[in-house]
């Protein structure tokens, strides 16, 4: 009807260690959405998003981009399926030996192909995108956690991806860090930006999610829209986690901030 | 069958008085080590407390003792310097002609200068915070330094300084150049005379490799002995 | 006092010049080798099989193990005695010398290799493979640049104490500028002034390459690898 899937996940499962980490997980994502995944720690959400990049290659499923299977035997697809799924890791993972600008040009030169020149530009502008056009000579050991995480959201857009996945990308950063990178996810959401997100801030995902996926124990074991999920009288695993998560915190209250778009 | 029947009771005969080599060998080690970490505290002391002229001797003594080969060293302590001193009546009475003497004063000199490095890196590791305190206590530097500082910096440096054993026991090898009666100038000699360099010089690497492993497992132990909780020890053999 | 300096210039001088020239040619292959097979080793310890892994161990820990003479001793006396059939490699000084250095040396410098791509975080990988990179361009644009910069301080050392422990050649008879130094003491009795001036050769040679390795650091160095070398 709408919009169409871009990304499939059917049937994953993932052991590690004789260890089900993850069961029999489906989900599908359309152009544009952003999917949530929440649960505690240990679920498998981890698991679940470099199994769709093969970081660690599914034992069993499939998954497929833009209706093409791919099932990572074959080292071009596989390659050219990351080049299309950008990833933004807890810990950023930015290469400590290159400047910001060169962390985002590195992919664009070597795995794209485009010459110095074109990548520099393209690069400049998704720092500007982030806001940290000025920062692009500095090292990761000079930039703060929230700057270091926005090089690697510019890192993973400059490759032009059809999906995003975000996995905690706030949970490494201390608190007065976490709005900056928290603004420039709102800002991709706004665009269309296709994601799907690992994250323990609710109350900020709720505002933009359009599903959120609830999971526990390598299942996901509810979905649905975060107004419902979330709706005090619910009585949904969501409902509850989150409203520990929120006593636990001692600040928020567990609903869905109102939607502060302009 | 029969080169090999030669050699193997050429090596073994001759293995009492390799061994016996062992007693010089530990003497090499253990007065080095002792010169070395007797001047090697007051180097790294005053290379990071002292005034800037004291510290840039510290600096040169360092630099000369780690710029010149140990065997140029023991050729010119033994046959330049000592010689020349032990001609001098008035010393008349001390054994300057010794090669061990030589041996154990240059080991021991270039072992400070490493030494000072290490304890001079453990006492820079560690929080500014432990001198104001002992300070802020009325204690005088000097005794701020011995009974605070030093305590803490010798115990962070074990792990480096053992390492040091494994250096000297390897320089000391070097002795046999200036007449030292220790496990290589033996293996030497019988092999010369025997001419089965081949099964000897075998012999000599298993010891030293024997040693290098038995003394790293004693100094491991030692080194669990003296821990202290809370104090990390970063960095092994 | 003048006596040392005519002394000095006149025979000293020239008879080291001869030996810098030998010594030199000894330490530049030899710590050529050594990085090659630092190198070399140092990424099999690190990435490759089991049984590989275990033999370069054993070799690491036999050459850390014992004195460089021994291995010298062995290289250029023992070696023509171990006959395969009727085959028996004899090496000249020149090159015994050059084997030992680069086979002591490389255990060393396989150490901070290995120490140097241990170093990397697991995650620079994944980041690299996230952005569709193929093993072979994470290698060579990720794992190589990092590991090669913390392990310059180490490598470097080691080629200083190469140069030092060059001077061992002399034991097994290469006139390098230990043995010239040698023979002209024996020849003139003037053993201090001579070993003296011998001394300051090598400050010379290894304070040059210390300078040197200090500018290729400078010129390396990135906020988050810096050097800690003294």
């Amino acid at each position: 009807m709408d919009d169409p899937v871009i990304l499939r996940v059917e049937n994953i499962v993932k052991t590690i260690g004789g260890q089900r980490i993850l069961d029999d997980v489906s989900f599908s994502v359309k152009k544009g959405h952003l999917k949530v995944l929440i649960g505690p720690s240990g679920a498998g959400k981890s698991t679940l998003l470099s199994c769709i990049n093969f970081l660690s290659p599914p034992d069993s499923g499939t998954i497929s981009l833009d209706g093409k299977a791919v099932d990572g035997k074959s080292r071009k697809e596989l390659l050219a399926l990351r080049q299309q799924v950008g990833m933004i890791f807890q810990d950023f993972n930015l290469f400590d030996h290159l400047s910001a600008l060169d962390n985002v040009r590195v992919a664009l030169v070597k795995v794209k192909g485009l010459d110095k020149r074109a990548a520099t530009n393209r690069a400049m502008e998704e720092l500007a995108r982030v806001g940290l056009a000025d920062k692009s000579t500095l090292y990761p050991a000079q930039l703060s956690g929230g700057q270091k995480q926005r090089v690697s959201v510019a890192r993973a857009l400059a490759m032009d991806p059809k999906v995003l996945l975000l996995d905690e990308p706030t949970s490494a950063l201390d608190p007065e860090l976490i709005g900056e990178v928290l603004t420039v996810i709102r800002d991709l959401a706004d665009l269309g930006m296709t994601m799907v997100m690992a994250t323990h801030q609710i109350s900020f995902s709720a505002a933009l999610a359009d599903e959120f996926l609830f999971m526990e124990r390598g299942r996901i074991v509810e979905r649905g829209a975060p107004s419902q999920l979330l709706a005090r009288d619910s009585g949904s695993r969501t409902q509850s986690f989150c409203a520990k998560l929120s006593e636990l915190a001692g600040d928020g209250h567990c609903e869905i901030a109102p939607a502060p778009r302009a | 069958m029969e080169g090999f029947y030669s050699a193997a009771q050429a090596s073994w005969e001759a293995m009492p008085y390799i061994l016996g080599g062992l007693w010089w060998t530990a003497g090499l080690i253990i007065g080095a080590m002792l010169v070395g970490f007797i001047l090697g505290v007051p180097l790294a002391v005053l290379h990071v407390y002292g005034r800037t002229l004291t510290r840039k001797a510290v600096a040169g003594y360092v630099w000369l003792f780690r710029g010149v080969p140990i065997l140029v060293q023991l050729y010119l302590f033994y046959f330049g310097i000592m010689a020349y001193l032990s001609e001098l009546p008035a010393l008349s009475f001390l054994p300057l002609s010794s090669g061990f003497l030589s041996a154990v004063i240059v080991l021991g000199l270039t072992s400070a200068a490493y030494q000072s490095q290490i304890f001079r890196g453990a006492m820079a590791s560690l929080p500014a915070g432990q001198l104001k305190a002992a300070r802020a206590l009325g204690m005088s530097d000097a005794v701020a330094i011995r009974s605070i500082i030093l305590p803490q910096a010798l115990r962070l440096a074990i792990p480096a300084w053992s390492n040091e054993y494994s250096i000297l026991l390897k320089d000391s090898a070097l002795a046999f150049t200036i007449g030292v009666l220790e496990v290589m100038a033996r293996t030497r000699s019988v092999a010369a005379t025997t001419h089965q360099p081949l099964p000897l010089s075998i012999l000599a690497g298993a010891l030293f490799f024997f040693l290098t492993w038995a003394g790293i497992k004693i100094l491991k132990r030692l080194e669990a002995k003296v821990r202290i909780p809370g104090y990390a020890h970063q960095g092994s053999l | 006092m003048d006596g040392f300096i005519a002394f000095a210039w006149e025979r000293i001088i020239p008879t080291l010049d001869a030996g810098l020239w030998t010594s030199i040619l000894l330490i530049v292959p030899a710590s050529l080798f050594g990085v090659a097979i630092g190198v070399s080793v140092g990424a099999l310890r690190v990435y490759g099989p089991r049984p590989v892994v275990k033999t370069l161990d054993a070799y690491v820990s036999l050459f850390r193990g014992t004195p460089l003479v021994v291995q010298l001793y062995f290289w250029y006396f023992a070696l023509p005695y171990v006959r395969i059939g009727d085959f028996a490699l004899v090496l000249s000084p020149m090159w015994a010398a050059i084997v030992g250095f680069a086979l002591c040396s490389g255990a060393y410098q396989s150490e901070y290799i290995r120490g140097g791509l241990l170093s990397i975080k697991r995650g620079q990988l994944r980041a690299a493979q996230a952005l569709g990179m193929t093993p072979f361009q994470s290698v060579t644009s990720v794992v190589l640049p990092q590991a090669f910069r913390r392990a310059l301080p180490g490598c470097g050392n080691e080629i200083i104490y190469l140069i030092k422990y060059s001077s061992l050649a002399s034991i097994i008879t290469v006139s390098d500028l230990t043995g010239m130094g040698r023979s002209l003491a024996k020849s003139s009795f003037r053993n201090t002034e001579v070993f003296v001036v011998v001394g300051l050769y090598y400050l010379a040679l290894v304070t040059i390459a210390s300078f040197l390795l200090k500018i290729a650091e400078k010129k390396l160095e990135i906020p988050g690898f810096e050097s800690k070398r003294e």
